[in-house]
């Protein structure tokens, strides 16, 4: 069986609710079968509007949605067959577990054995088998949100749909269940769109992600891809820790430019920019910057400790360096003995080739 | 953990449950300050005078104070045959008392009711116990009317022996003693009480039912559209709610009227001519219309205030789970509201069976309920314990539909808002 490369299509989707504002413009999105895709951005970016549009609670205002190469703007939602988990998990309050995983297949007519069966069989992939005669009510919030993971996918849905459901839980419970549905797409192969504003849940956990921003995807890649090469600075900005250089081109050639800042300049990679002149803003991650480097790097600079905290399994140090006082380093926490003190000046070097130049912000 | 010999101490020695009583003293006290205003008020409005109620529908010692020396005579009379001369005796004595207090005319109401024809009798005694000679009063007696031959008449006065009755509950009924103290009914052509008790529970049936039907929807509305519109629709729903009873009863009356509006409408639009108007006044259908339309924002708030609560993403659950809208709605958000329904079901049906006003204005005969005739007691026939016992009823009657409603729902259930 060959994976269908566009399983699900947004075809120059617009979206908007009152004739003034876009909330979603143009967005075009494939979607590969069995692939687990995140839309992630920060809120009022339109990613849950594409979602309700895909689960069909919401219509395109122009252009087509397709699943499985048809088109289905005009399928009610409870005929388009896609799972849906919800940010509040929405298990109804007055059925138990059991009736609760039930009612998609009761509605569907399904022999009672056969629901028994594949309720029990739901129950048992977020191991809850006990739990079946519980209400809703009595579980803890992330038996909840195993319960409605369950339901989403316990009639065998094509698509499922995921929309914030890890919010409302706490820290530990969030990454451990961040496992748990990655182990539970990984182990029946479906296609799972996850909506979320967590960067961290989205690069746990996807094949792809696609950075929503004012109603636009801004990148669409893999996890590392987007970490590490970034296509504008509100991506290297959303995703990770990040430090910035606004300057202006001063030179570019092939694979390097010079960027000229308030106090100095640097080399940098260009990305975005064309020609000597443009305004721009040269992106950093923390970790590609070290103290003191042994190999020889082409940027060098001198910068002054300003503060020092202590995270265990390492320190973030802030630095005032070219004139920005929030340039921020992770030193790992190993036996290597380095001078970091407060008001202390030390080196700073970093390649050429992580110092991405992108548009200005 | 701790036995019984093994208390848990504070760190001072002292006895935990003794410590946490001393702290907890004051508290309590202040508690209880707080809501000392409102059982007092309690106490005054509600409680003391139910009890009045009660106490005044079972009293009969009117009869029984006028005639001490007869009843003390009677104590061992059996009523088969016509008593002595010894309560004959106690008879004239007791009566002659009342006639010289000037009253006598409350006995003889109060022995008519028990028996008809005996006011002439006793007022034909009146007159002639003046002349009476001492001795041998069973003969001047019953020489003075012959009805006091009968022994019938003296049952009727050892009836009425006992201080306490339940004579007005029976009558409530439609039932009474009779001559052998037996429960018997009142002759069919006179059981008015019966149909008024079925007709009060038949208005307060399908009010409910037509609130419930026309609440449901406009709850839906009020509780899914946006803040501004629902404000404005509560308000809506809120307004006659504000105006006074009267003036809304009124309203109704110049509606539905053979010459109001509404009637006007349906000729002009030549529904009926004008010689067939619609009674829509004055009977029943009056007073379906203007109870359902008066009390309908009782169904409508408890319903919204529960739906508030119903989040939508459930619906939406429901549907994206593969559940047509209406078997989403059936399954999910119904249940949902079932305690809603419950309260304002509750609420419109104890309402409307104790409504009054309303099926006074509008009702006309057909259309009156049991409220109608305790009002009517109260004020006109003046018999104050007949009302004091429907009144009783009336409330028995809505606590046992309490505590009905109770079993099968469960108040825990009910969501006021």
């Amino acid at each position: 069986m060959s994976k269908k490369e566009d399983f699900v299509k947004f075809d120059k989707v617009d979206k908007s609710y009152d004739g003034k504002v876009l909330v979603v413009k143009d967005l075009n999105l494939d979607i590969e079968e069995g692939e687990f895709v995140t839309m992630l951005g920060p809120s009022g970016s339109g990613k849950t509007t594409c979602l309700m549009m895909l689960a069909g609670f919401e219509t395109p205002t122009n252009g087509e949605i397709y699943l499985d190469k048809n088109p289905i703007s005009n399928i009610p939602p409870h005929k388009r067959g896609i799972g849906m988990v919800f940010q509040n998990y929405a298990l109804f309050p007055h059925m138990t577990v059991f009736e609760n995983l039930a009612f998609p297949l009761r509605v569907r007519k399904i022999s009672k054995d056969d629901i028994e069966k594949k309720v029990a069989k739901a129950l048992s992939m977020v191991s809850l088998s006990e739990f079946g005669n519980r209400m809703p009510g009595q579980l803890s919030g992330g038996q909840q949100q195993r319960v409605a993971v369950a339901r989403a996918l316990v009639f065998d849905p094509s698509v499922v749909l995921m929309d914030e459901p890890l919010g409302a839980l706490d820290k530990n419970l969030r990454e451990s269940m961040q496992y748990e549905i990655k182990h539970i797409h990984e182990s029946i192969g479906v296609t799972v769109v996850y909506v979320t504003h967590d960067q961290g849940e989205a690069l746990t956990m996807s094949n792809r992600i696609a950075v929503f921003n004012d109603g636009k995807v801004q990148q669409l890649s893999s996890p590392d891809k987007l970490y590490e090469e970034p296509v504008n600075s509100f991506v290297a900005e959303f995703i990770g820790e990040n430090n910035t250089f606004a300057g202006e081109i001063s030179e570019i050639s092939n694979g390097s430019c010079k960027v000229k800042l308030g106090y100095g300049e640097i080399i940098a990679n260009p990305i975005s920019v064309r020609s000597v002149g443009e305004k721009t803003t040269v992106s950093i991650r923390p970790e590609r910057a070290l103290i003191n480097p042994k190999d020889k790097m082409d940027n060098n600079q001198k910068g002054k400790i300003e503060e020092v905290i202590y995270h265990g399994d390492h320190t973030r140090v802030r630095l005032n360096l070219l004139g920005n006082s929030e340039f921020i380093l992770k030193v790992p926490n190993s036996s290597q003995n380095l001078d970091i003190k407060l008001g202390n000046e030390i080196n700073i070097g970093w390649n050429s080739h992580d110092a991405r130049a992108l548009d200005p912000k | 953990m701790s036995s019984e010999n093994n208390k848990i101490l504070t760190t001072d020695g002292i006895p935990l449950e003794e410590s946490l009583k001393v702290a907890e003293k004051k508290n309590k006290i202040k508690a209880f300050l707080l809501v000392a205003p409102l059982l007092l008020f309690l106490l005054i409005t509600y409680i003391i005078p139910i009890g009045g109620m009660f106490s005044r529908s079972i009293d009969d010692k009117l009869t029984t104070n006028m005639l001490p020396k007869t009843y003390k005579a009677m104590e061992k009379w059996d009523g088969k045959e016509l008593p002595s001369e010894e309560i004959f005796e106690a008879f004239y004595l007791d009566y002659k008392i009342l006639v010289k207090n000037k009253t006598v005319g409350k006995l003889q109401t109060q022995l008519n009711l028990e028996k008809n024809g005996f006011k002439s009798a006793l007022k034909k005694l009146a007159r002639k116990q003046k002349k009476f000679k001492v001795g041998n009063y069973k003969e001047q007696i019953m020489s003075s009317h012959k009805r006091f031959e009968n022994v019938e008449y003296w049952r009727a006065i050892k009836r009425r022996a006992p201080p306490i009755t339940y004579s007005k509950y029976l009558k409530a009924m439609d039932m009474y003693l009779d001559e052998d103290n037996k429960i018997v009914q009142v002759e069919e052509d006179r059981r008015m009480h019966r149909i008024l008790w079925l007709r009060t529970l038949e208005i307060a049936f399908f009010v409910t039912l037509f609130c419930f039907v026309m609440a449901y929807p406009i709850a839906h509305l009020l509780a899914t559209i946006p803040m501004k519109y629902s404000n404005l629709l509560l308000i809506c729903v809120l307004l006659p709610f504000w105006t006074s009873l009267l003036v809304r009863t009124a309203s109704w009356m110049i509606l539905l009227q053979q010459q109001g509006l509404l009637n006007d409408f349906f000729v002009w639009i030549g529904l009926f001519t004008n010689e067939n108007r619609p009674q829509m006044m004055y009977n029943k259908t009056g007073t379906y219309v203007a109870m359902t339309q008066i009390l309908l924002p009782f169904m409508v708030l408890p319903l919204y205030s529960v739906m508030k609560t119903i989040s939508p993403s459930l619906m939406r659950a429901g549907k994206s789970l593969g559940a047509t809208p209406t078997v989403a709605f059936f399954k999910v958000y119904f249940p949902l509201t079932i305690p809603g329904i419950g309260a304002g079901c509750l609420l419109v049906f104890i309402l409307a069976i104790g409504y009054y006003i309303t099926p006074e204005l509008v009702g006309g005969a057909s259309g009156k309920l049991i409220s109608n005739q305790i009002a009517y007691h109260m004020k006109s026939s003046l018999d104050w314990s007949f009302a004091s016992a429907m009144g009783l009823m009336l409330l028995t009657g809505v606590l046992a539909i309490y505590w009905l409603y109770n079993k099968l729902v469960g108040v825990d259930n009910i969501k006021l808002g």
